[in-house]
């Protein structure tokens, strides 16, 4: 038998890319990774959320004020809704023995228009008759479904987070890069004015923002001025630390060599110097998206936010302000629930990311 | 009429009283095609003289206070920002010393060069272009080559690269900023081969800066011999190596080591170059210059041509 030589695996002697050293890291670390995949599914489930919620988030349903969370029931092989009544008292619902609905899935219900634009009426779950409503997180004061809601409210919340990212860090990389490279007065005008902006503390700088906006705007008018308030007051720490960044990166060789190929200030900025700068930003973003949820939360809770009936987790919130809801109705809650583990998704990843980024370690 | 030709050039750090004259009153001209070194130790001159040539030094501080610097006949001083970007990578591009800082740690080295491509032939910013550069520039397999990440290639690979990015436009002048003194010897003889061998192929005007002699007998057709922001001597290679006329230019020569010749004490200039806004009065080298009269520390000695062709800036060059 002719032994052959082992053939190598001539990829096996590259050497790995920065990215890809990056990502071996990351998969190292189990919790970042978690918290990754719980974000995952949380903006799939927000890009569904159309289609997961049982009902319209506007959809009012006053005999079932404050109605408990109520689970399927498994009978025989199906999983059934018993039919709820309003008992004595107020607030009080038993379930009417023997009356149920069978639990169906993909069954039509309301209208929604699915990624905003795809009319459709298929809903994932339900039981098809209003008589038999699935209200997996109980309703609120107005018999509103509090998962639809939550669903609905997951659009606003969690995409205001990404937008806000990227409008602040886009703004505040360019101004920080502009500001270290150039140095001199540009540098001095624009830090001071940074540090302006973040010695005003950010509640009042919120709501005197808020203010400058009129009172009766239409609910995506609401949504871009709250992007805009957090991104204006966002964009000055991040623009601080890119100036810091630059002004080492600006001595650095390769700026100098992309200068005498005839490279403009501008590009020299845009091309060479902020991309040496996104290991830091890439972390930085993740970790501040949480300050934006947040900050669109404390807006909401205001009553200066997302006006109802439209939901965010934030008025959902508003809810929830009275102790006596509290204590009765503990299921009006659940917004701050899923805050909280956005959040805390959010910083789990975001630390991850930044001990993968750190090639130290 | 010569390819570049800096007139009487004077450059200050800073403004006013506390201006530091960085160059001083120098001249030097480049024909098409031709090697000129430019010799001297650190901190004299040679890389700010050799960067004001595409204007590349940040100005302030630094302040242009007299002179010219003709490229084709214009003078660079008086272009404006659009020109100058297309005189730089378009009629002059730079090598730079250490080509692992030169190049950006964050792009594949293929797309740095179609950058370059891109600003000054924008309709040749091809994946074969960029392919038949690295060919040029002597890299093996630059199919695979062009993915590769900066700090995956070796220094003199990476200088390669440095080297291909700056003949992408095809300039007319090279500037070397000391290519090859991050090297090692063995990569220093490569890369000085292949910028011989490209300025044959390729007919650019080479400028080359460096403090090692030994590089200025195997490139150089003229040398201009730096010191403390002035020329003090100015001549064809091989005459400045044979018979160097400037205390100076001596002094560099005879303290490179020598093979033959027995185990003598490796000969040193001493003292240190004067620093930058603190020069002695009259000539500069006399406090360390062997043949030193007193009258040299009064007046500045004029950069005279003494034979054909050659200038010195010393009125005691026939003293042995």
């Amino acid at each position: 038998m002719i032994e052959t030589a082992p053939i190598q695996n001539p990829n096996a002697e590259q050497p790995l890319s920065p990215w890809q050293l990056f990502r071996r890291r990351l998969k190292r670390r189990r919790i970042a990774m978690a918290g990754g995949v719980i974000l995952i599914g949380l903006y799939l489930v927000a890009l569904f959320a159309g289609f997961i919620a049982p009902c319209n988030f506007e959809r009012l349903d006053t005999n079932y004020s404050f109605h408990p969370p109520l689970w399927p029931k498994l009978s025989g092989f199906h999983l059934v809704v018993p039919r709820y009544e309003a008992g004595a008292g107020s607030f009080v619902y038993h379930a009417v023995a023997g009356d149920t609905k069978p639990l169906r899935f993909f069954i039509r219900g309301d209208k929604y228009k699915l990624f905003g634009f795809l009319p459709a009426t298929v809903h994932l779950f339900g039981t098809g008759n209003d008589q038999y409503p699935v209200y997996l997180l109980g309703t609120d004061q107005f018999g509103r479904d509090v998962l639809s809601r939550l669903l609905y409210g997951s659009q606003i919340s969690l995409s205001i987070g990404i937008i806000g990212i990227l409008l602040s860090f886009s703004f505040g990389m360019m101004i920080g890069g502009i500001s270290g490279y150039f140095g001199g007065r540009t540098d001095t005008v624009i830090m001071r004015l940074c540090e302006l902006i973040m010695s005003i503390p950010a509640l009042y700088l919120i709501i005197s923002l808020r203010a400058t906006f009129p009172p009766g705007m239409s609910s995506a008018q609401v949504y871009a001025m709250i992007i805009i308030i957090l991104s204006f007051i966002g964009w000055a720490g991040m623009a601080r630390v890119i100036r810091g960044m630059t002004l080492s990166l600006r001595e650095q060789q390769f700026v100098l060599a992309a200068r005498a190929l005839g490279q403009t200030h501008l590009k020299v900025i845009v091309r060479h110097i902020l991309p040496n700068t996104f290991s830091y930003v890439i972390v930085a973003a993740t970790l501040s998206v949480p300050y934006y949820i947040l900050g669109e939360v404390v807006l909401s809770f205001l009553g200066v936010g997302i006006q109802e009936p439209n939901a965010s987790w934030g008025n959902m919130l508003t809810a929830a302000q009275n102790t006596e809801y509290l204590r009765n109705y503990p299921w009006l809650l659940a917004p701050g629930a899923a805050i909280f583990v956005t959040v805390l998704a959010f910083n789990f990843l975001g630390d991850g990311l930044r001990d993968a980024a750190d090639t130290k370690s | 009429m010569n390819l570049l030709e800096i007139k009487n050039l004077k450059m200050d750090f800073g403004a006013g009283a506390d201006a530091l004259r960085a160059v001083d009153d120098v001249s030097l001209t480049i024909g098409a095609g031709e090697t000129v070194c430019l010799v001297g130790e650190s901190g004299c001159g040679k890389s700010v003289t050799a960067l004001s040539i595409a204007q590349l030094v940040p100005a302030p501080p630094a302040n242009y206070v007299g002179g010219e610097i003709l490229l084709n006949g214009r003078d660079v001083l008086k272009m404006s920002n659009s020109e100058l970007r297309g005189i730089r990578g378009g009629v002059v591009s730079y090598v730079f010393q250490e080509p692992g800082a030169s190049l950006n740690p964050v792009f594949r080295i293929g797309n740095q060069i179609k950058e370059s491509l891109k600003l000054h032939k924008p309709e040749k910013a091809t994946n074969d272009e960029v392919i038949r550069l690295l060919k040029l520039v002597g890299i093996p397999a630059p199919e695979s080559r062009i993915k590769n990440y900066p700090f995956e290639m070796s220094g003199g690979m990476q200088q390669r690269v440095m080297i291909a990015m700056a003949l992408a436009s095809e300039p007319k002048l090279l500037v070397a900023d000391e290519p090859t003194t991050a090297l090692d010897v063995t990569i220093q003889a490569q890369i000085l081969e292949l910028l011989h061998d490209l300025k044959q192929r390729l007919g650019m005007a080479i400028l080359l800066i460096t403090h090692n002699l030994g590089i200025v007998g195997d490139m150089a057709d003229r040398v201009a011999v730096m010191y403390a922001g002035q020329i003090v001597e100015l001549s064809p290679a091989k005459e400045l190596l044979c018979r160097p006329f400037h205390p100076y230019t001596k002094a560099l020569i005879n303290s490179v080591p020598k093979l033959a010749g027995g185990a003598s004490r490796l000969s040193a200039i001493p003292g240190n170059v004067p620093r930058i806004g603190n020069f002695p009065p009259g000539c500069r080298f006399a406090p360390r210059c062997p043949i030193a009269k007193p009258e040299c520390s009064e007046k500045m000695p004029e950069l005279v041509e003494v034979e054909a062709g050659r200038w010195v800036r010393c009125p005691f060059w026939k003293t042995p």
